[in-house]
């Protein structure tokens, strides 16, 4: 039984797509059969964060528009072969996404593989409301400060509203991805808590991922950072995070760099 | 500044999870009646207009969002009698709108 999973946050540039990269990655390394579709149309960037950028022949919008078959437009991940992606066409708009066509194609994409995991644009319009429409769980990417928040709080809206399962009667399921934490800020108090971001949105922790070099460094190289430095702090704050998807419980592992008192009065920066 | 507020200068966090608790509170509320105040003001015009020749423009609505209360501000401003006549001569259909 395949799981439908959407990345969403409403606001940009909090992490969807390294996300969903370093997520889907992560459950394909863990043997499970993992397709990763761009609903950016226009934007598509997902295909640069695997590293697939290249091979891009046909996309999302050929397969809705059945210009193409859907083994067609599939690009099976070198490094990790139970791992798909399914570009977003770079040349057309969110017009040329129509309800039917993801339909079908999510419908094609649960007989294949077990997770299907759907990187949605920034906003709240048509190719969100779209790439939102038949997920089963719901991933939501958030920074722990004030207008990511807010937009978080909108999408949880929009989530148990407007999808296919909310229609239904069905629950969503909602998880909290904290990304770009930093625990020094958090700990001096510049940055929102952990705690208070779970209180205010009140969903679920899927894991606190870093602010950290490696997750960039995975980007310019094309390596979703799991299969990149899978010994990095990011790297297994995403396993953890894959495995809690998949059910298991896990403690969540703050990343704390907490200071001492003496570096404290040593110096703000001495600790990163 | 004293000792104190210099080590709490920094802690901007517990302000922004305030400033988000009352307004996400707020916008959970009125999502989906967003137009929530544009109702308001022409529902008060209207019981307003039954009884006193008024100029919309005239009225003001202002709310301000706060925790525990929040404020609804209505002004309207209500000619005087001669000012009044002199009104509903000129326009005569303002007060059935």
């Amino acid at each position: 039984m395949a799981t439908v999973v959407v990345v969403t946050s409403g606001k940009g540039g909090v992490g969807k797509t390294t996300s969903t990269a370093a997520l889907g990655a992560a459950l394909a390394q863990q043997d499970q059969n993992v397709v990763v579709v761009d609903f950016d149309v226009g934007l598509r960037n997902l295909d640069l964060v695997m590293g697939a950028e290249r091979r891009v022949v046909f996309d999302l919008i050929n397969v809705v528009q059945g210009d193409a078959k859907l083994p067609q437009a599939l690009i099976r991940d070198k490094r990790i072969d139970t791992l798909s992606l399914l570009p977003a066409s770079q040349t057309r708009d969110k017009d040329a996404l129509t309800a039917e066509g993801v339909t079908r194609v999510i419908d094609e994409l649960r007989d294949r593989f077990d997770w299907i995991i759907c990187d949605s644009p920034a906003g709240i319009e048509r190719g969100a409301t779209l790439a939102m429409r038949h997920a089963d769980t719901a991933v939501v990417v958030t920074n722990p400060e004030v207008s990511s928040v807010r937009d978080s709080d909108r999408i949880i809206g929009m989530l148990d509203a407007k999808t296919a399962r909310a229609e239904r009667g069905e629950r969503i399921e909602k998880h909290l991805l904290l990304t770009r934490y930093d625990g020094v800020r958090a700990s001096r108090g510049e940055m929102l808590k952990t705690e208070d971001v779970l209180e205010i949105l009140s969903i679920p922790l899927l894991g606190i991922i870093p602010e950290s070099e490696e997750v960039l460094r995975a980007s310019n190289l094309g390596a979703p950072v799991t299969i990149g430095t899978p010994n990095s702090p990011a790297a297994k704050a995403y396993f953890d995070a894959a495995r809690r998807l998949r059910g298991e419980t896990l403690v969540v592992k703050v990343p704390a760099q907490r200071r001492s008192f003496m570096s404290r009065l040593l110096g703000r920066r001495a600790v990163a | 500044m004293n000792l104190i507020s210099m080590f709490r200068r920094r802690d901007s966090a517990p302000v922004a999870r305030e400033r988000l608790q009352v307004l996400l509170a707020h916008e959970r509320a009125f999502i989906g009646k967003s137009d929530l105040l544009a109702v308001l003001q022409e529902e008060i015009i209207a019981v307003i207009a039954k009884h006193v020749s008024i100029e919309r423009e005239r009225v003001q609505i202002k709310l301000d969002r706060g925790d525990p209360i929040s404020t609804l501000e209505i002004d309207v401003e209500v000619p005087s009698a001669a000012a009044a006549a002199a009104l509903s001569e000129q326009r005569p259909a303002m007060a059935g709108t």
